[in-house]
């Protein structure tokens, strides 16, 4: 016959005396200090439990594939936009427009997405917005581009946010959506005297800032303090100036969004990844152990009634 | 061969905002002002270089990035405020961009012609000039019997037209695809 493991045969003896023991369904083993229920259900547990673990770090894992993917694209198409943003921007400081002071009433834009899973994008946004709001949020309102940044708003806020933006983050932006945004706003007529663009920045593949960009509207460019310099100016050129530099800047800054919240999820998933593979080693070592210690329960079982006969 | 995508305005679905509808019917009518006044064409042969100074031009589209702070002789515009030629030390102005060609004279001498759609004109004090077109592309790359099939397209949409909204849009159309038309011609 087989050899016997020595250990087990001193098990044995000591278990021989205390045969009356182990016929009871259940046996109650002190494990690290901690009491737990060893039999064959919970060998069954531990394994569902483990390829539950298993499922899950391969759909982590296949998610920041398709994130890695998509930030390729989005940091591709985030390089011609960045001049696009910077060159709406440049007049703004050179003209040295400023909000209204006369109107304290305040348009924020939140710019965020539809889809979770990517660590803290959405809720900075929301942190930066609510920290502005905090002492007065009776003159300001709140425009969410993207279902996250209203769920998280509207807990607070429900009275400030007067329009919604959907359907954002599934497919990449164009100049089109930013201009129908634009005109959103603009329809709205809300009466501010300044407003603000919140959105992620992009650094680098692990680090983005969350930051403000300021838009203004067509009577607050023509106050301006330089304006005067600046030659052949009429109402409508001015109208449309400001038309088309709100929905650059807008465009500009869903690009940077993009590219944040896609670097952020491959990171994101990538620790899920990491996590669930942590996981799945202990697992398996308890799983192992449990293993064994039901056959060795098994083989008490089988030697004990052996030896009573 | 490159595609042209027309004006996003113009191609929004028929429950577009009102706002945009007096955006555009304003641009048609300033359009219409500036075809009657004497438009000023700067010629390119013999430009005259009045001032020295580095030009610090930016030029881009919504996917393409032409120029980034370069410095050029002279760039063409065609705005609705009429065509004007910017060189360095331009007096500070903005202006709206018309569906046209926008020539660039380089440093060397080359000159380089752009069709674009739409977009805004800056030049600030310190002689920069940022031009954000909404779609632009090199009249080189421009497809004659594409566009001749957008200009058709879009005078039987005109045609068709029902409301003053629709009406006002499918002459949009119309403009740029008659611009895009001569651009594919010259180009």
């Amino acid at each position: 016959s087989e050899a016997v493991n020595p250990s087990l045969l001193v098990s044995c003896q000591t278990v021989v005396y205390s045969a009356e023991m182990f016929r009871r369904a259940t046996i109650l083993v002190p494990y690290n200090g901690q009491q737990q229920v060893r039999s064959m259900a919970t060998l069954k547990a531990i394994a569902m439990r483990l390829k539950s673990v298993k499922n899950i770090q391969k759909i982590t894992q296949s998610m920041k594939m398709v994130s890695a993917a998509k930030y390729a694209r989005a940091d591709r198409e985030l390089k011609p936009a960045r001049p696009y943003g910077a060159g709406t921007t440049a007049f703004y400081e050179k003209a040295e427009v400023k909000g209204e002071e006369e109107k304290p009433n305040k348009l924020i834009v939140a710019c965020t997405s539809d889809r979770g899973l990517c660590g803290a994008i959405h809720s900075n946004i929301c942190k930066h917005i609510k920290a502005e709001l905090a002492q007065d949020a009776s003159k300001a309102a709140i425009i969410c581009i993207g279902d996250k940044s209203r769920a998280q708003l509207s807990r607070l806020y429900a009275k400030n946010i007067i329009a919604q933006v959907g359907e954002v983050g599934r497919k990449p932006s164009t100049f089109e959506d930013a201009a129908r945004i634009a005109t959103l706003i603009l329809n709205l007529g809300y009466d501010f005297g300044s407003g603000t663009l919140v959105y992620n920045r992009f650094r680098t593949v692990v680090s983005y800032d969350t930051k403000e960009l300021p838009f203004y509207s067509a009577t607050a460019i023509a106050n301006a303090e330089k304006i005067s310099l600046y030659d052949s100016l009429d109402a409508d050129v001015i109208q449309s100036y400001m038309e088309y530099s709100l929905a650059s800047l807008i465009f500009y800054v869903l690009k940077e969004g993009a590219c944040s919240e896609q670097s952020s999820r491959m990171t994101a998933m990538d620790s899920a990844s990491k996590n669930a593979g942590e996981m799945i080693d202990k697992l398996t070592l308890t799983y192992n152990r449990t293993r064994q210690a039901v056959i060795t329960g098994e083989l008490i079982e089988i030697i004990s009634g052996a030896a009573a006969v | 061969k490159w595609r042209v995508r027309v004006l996003s305005g113009a191609t929004s679905s028929p429950s577009t905002q009102p706002h945009h509808y007096t955006l555009h019917t304003k641009l048609v009518r300033m359009f219409s002002r500036a075809a009657s006044t004497l438009v000023r064409r700067v010629s390119l042969v013999g430009t005259r270089s009045y001032s020295d100074g580095p030009m610090a031009f930016t030029f881009a589209s919504q996917n393409q990035v032409f120029y980034n702070g370069a410095d050029v002789r002279q760039v063409d515009v065609p705005s609705f405020s009429g065509s004007f030629g910017i060189l360095p030390k331009h007096v500070p102005s903005l202006a709206v961009l018309k569906p046209g060609v926008l020539t660039v004279l380089e440093a060397d001498g080359a000159a380089k012609k752009y069709f674009v759609s739409s977009g805004i004109v800056t030049i600030n004090e310190d002689s920069s000039v940022q031009i954000l077109a909404e779609e632009a592309a090199g009249v080189e790359e421009l497809d004659l019997g594409a566009a001749r099939d957008i200009l058709s397209k879009a005078h039987s949409e005109a045609n068709a037209a029902t409301s003053e909204e629709a009406k006002a849009e499918a002459l949009i159309k119309v403009e740029v695809a008659e611009e895009l038309v001569k651009a594919a011609e010259s180009g």
